[in-house]
């Protein structure tokens, strides 16, 4: 299953490197041409010379962390790449480096912890990750500075028709994106495994650019918060409820043509759905909406509790049901079914 | 001005859903111009062709809005701002939308009244039930204050100022426009409220010599007011600087000295927060001078926003001044690339 190979990938950002290798090897014989770019975003193409021209994107990337400094004792120091609670920190395992050096994020016992020291989270400057070693030569001959630190996690099914692993997000995406490069559609299918998004939507700014596309699909994973403590109008979506449209986030407004193609769509096709209902944020469309004089984006999402940890939710009846919607989505393109540059 | 400022103060038109008050200004500008078009994002584009050096002035038409995020089962809407909106103003307001539909702000029960945040805020429009409510109501619509615009005096109070202010200001500055050499490029931009999108794709597209933003700006002539050197009556401003921007100084002399040499009171503005369309023009492409003429307001983004027509009219009677003298750009800007 290729969801769970991209899943168990280590891909921080900035360090795409394996994800990237194993998308091209699955997907090459499937099109016309692979290409990347400075940055490492890895472009698929298919239908060369069809109109409209259509980007699709799926960041590959996933949050982590990169080790900063030593201390004497082998302790290694790290920052965030990316967002992460840092509540969900300690006491994961991850894996250090090119060559997957294991480590455990540490961080002092309760036992030995202050009353107060126990009813706070452990924020990143009192984490540090332990590699098993004791002392800071045996560490460095490890692990370098700027080494990426990523979760690890075997995927595993769950309950109903749910898988628990880590970076689903946004990995699930690209497992929907990797599906539809290997259909044909009538369109000249731009597939673009975007870097960095998670520090700041940068791939995918450089491959609009890049590709100038008529009209933009994003295919994310998106918070589902539908759990203890949150009141029905907070859930932002929920699991099992189908892939959720997003109506703004803090870098980007659907257009109402993109809200009504996208409903239409999934209605026609009888594809359950739902509106994210959290309007901060932001994907990828934030960025390619506002390339060269604005493209057309739509930005739809694959619902997923425990977002940014290493035991995410999905649903997989939610997986393919987006993946029946961004094809629907497609075909419609294809068929005129956006007003691609208006007059008033 | 008056009648032109009340339209299209009252017209709906909230970020990302501007093709009302696009469609309403389009009639106002069609005849005056030589052609106008829109693009993806809704912004308005209205060219006056000429040989001259190419200038951009926009001036945005969104206004700050309430989309939905979701409808209960008695009917209540829950929602999420558009731009910056304060849950205080809100209380009892009457807001539309789109299709006419109105409603009223409701509140959930609260102990404390400085806790009142967005979230406890719901919007009702009448409707007994779910599906009630979705015969008029999707999710994704978005609702904007509902006021009429009203004329005290000189001055005008009513929603939605900020800033169709700015664009009554163009309008005008446009229909009285006699054939200049520059050519003029008025983009009624869309999404200024949500960061400032509509003016950077538009000036992408365009790639102006330079170019000039229309907004209003806040003032600090008002009961203990925060400190500002703005007064509403004193004039149309010249933008210094916001946080979005530092005005080309060269642009900021020259705007000085057309309003010196024709007699219309200005005020200069140094604007501590917030930003204009000026900051997202200046940094595009290669970098483009950018400066700003702002309309002093006050209460600025809630549903009694005040303007003094006296303002208006000087700013009018500024960008015609700036706009119909051709724009030796090498002369103003020694350091201008070919």
């Amino acid at each position: 299953m290729l969801l769970k190979r991209l899943s168990e990938a280590s891909g921080a950002s900035g360090d795409e490197g394996e994800v990237r290798s194993l998308l091209k090897e699955e997907l090459s014989l499937h099109v016309e041409e692979v290409t990347t770019d400075a940055l490492g975003n890895l472009y698929l193409k298919k239908g060369f010379g069809r109109k409209p021209r259509v980007m699709v994107a799926a960041h590959m990337d996933e949050v982590g962390l990169m080790v900063v400094g030593y201390e004497k004792s082998g302790l290694l120091r790290v920052v965030k790449v990316g967002s992460i609670d840092d509540r969900v920190l300690a006491s994961k395992v991850v894996s250090i480096g090119k060559d997957r050096i294991a480590g455990v994020i540490g961080a002092k016992a309760v036992h030995l912890q202050k009353p107060d020291e126990r009813t706070k989270a452990i924020d990143i400057n009192n984490l540090y990750i332990d590699l098993g070693v004791r002392s800071q030569e045996e560490a460095e001959k490890l692990v370098k500075i700027g080494d990426y630190a990523t979760f690890t996690a075997k995927v595993r099914e769950a309950g109903d028709n749910c898988l628990i692993g880590k970076a689903f997000d946004n990995r699930a995406g690209c497992a929907v994106l990797a599906e539809l490069l290997k259909e044909d559609f009538d369109l000249e299918l731009n597939a673009v495994f975007t870097v960095q998004e998670e520090v700041g939507l940068r791939g995918a700014g450089v491959a609009a650019y890049s590709i100038h596309p008529d009209v933009a699909l994003v295919i994310e994973t998106t918070a589902a918060a539908d759990v203890v403590g949150s009141k029905e109008a907070a859930y932002v979506t929920k699991l099992g409820d189908g892939p959720a449209l997003t109506l703004m986030d803090s870098t980007y407004m659907a257009p109402q043509q993109i809200l009504d193609l996208v409903a239409e769509t999934a209605e026609k096709l009888a594809i359950p759905y739902q509106f994210r209902r959290l309007t901060t944020a932001g994907t990828d469309a934030g960025i390619i909406s506002q390339t060269h004089a604005g493209i057309l984006s739509a930005v739809i999402s694959i619902p997923c509790r425990y977002i940014h940890s290493p035991a995410s939710i999905i649903n997989l009846d939610d997986w393919q049901n987006t993946l029946r919607l961004a094809r629907g989505i497609l075909n419609a393109i294809a068929e005129g079914g956006l007003r691609l540059e208006g007059t008033a | 001005m008056k009648e032109l400022l009340k339209k299209l103060s009252e017209t709906y038109g909230p970020s990302g859903r501007e093709e009302q008050i696009s469609r309403v200004i389009r009639e106002e500008i069609k005849d005056y111009v030589d052609e106008t078009y829109t693009d993806n994002m809704g912004n308005l584009y209205a060219v006056k062709k000429g040989s001259g050096a190419k200038i951009m002035v926009a001036a945005h038409m969104d206004e700050i809005g309430m989309i939905v995020t979701h409808i209960d089962d008695k009917g209540f809407l829950r929602f999420s701002n558009v731009g910056g909106l304060s849950p205080h103003v809100l209380l009892g307001q009457r807001v539309i939308f789109a299709n006419g539909s109105q409603g009223t702000v409701g509140m959930e029960k609260l102990e404390e009244i400085n806790k009142l945040k967005l979230e406890k805020l719901y919007i009702d429009i009448g409707a007994t039930t779910k599906d009630d409510a979705r015969k008029h109501i999707k999710v994704g619509d978005i609702a904007t204050y509902h006021r009429e615009a009203t004329i005290v005096g000189n001055r005008v109070i009513g929603k939605a100022m900020d800033n169709r202010a700015g664009c009554a200001v163009l309008v005008k500055a446009i229909q009285e426009l006699a054939q200049t050499e520059n050519e003029v490029y008025a983009v009624f931009t869309s999404q200024e409220e949500v960061g400032l999108r509509g003016s950077r794709i538009s000036t992408y597209r365009i790639n102006p010599d330079l170019g000039l933003a229309v907004d209003i700006t806040m003032v600090g002539d008002t009961p203990e007011a925060p400190t500002m050197d703005v007064s509403l009556g004193k004039g149309p401003t010249v933008k210094i600087k916001d946080a979005s921007v530092i005005c080309h100084p060269r642009l900021k002399e020259k705007l000085s000295e057309i309003a010196e040499k024709n007699e219309i009171p200005y005020q200069y503005e140094v604007l501590t927060a917030g930003g204009t369309d000026a900051g997202a023009i200046h940094l595009t492409k290669e970098g483009i001078p950018a400066g700003v003429i702002s309309i002093p307001c006050r209460y600025v983004h809630t549903p009694g926003e005040m303007v003094d027509l006296d303002d208006l009219a000087h700013a009018v009677k500024l960008l015609k001044a700036f706009l119909s003298a051709p724009l030796e750009m090498r002369e103003i800007f020694p350091c201008h690339l070919e």
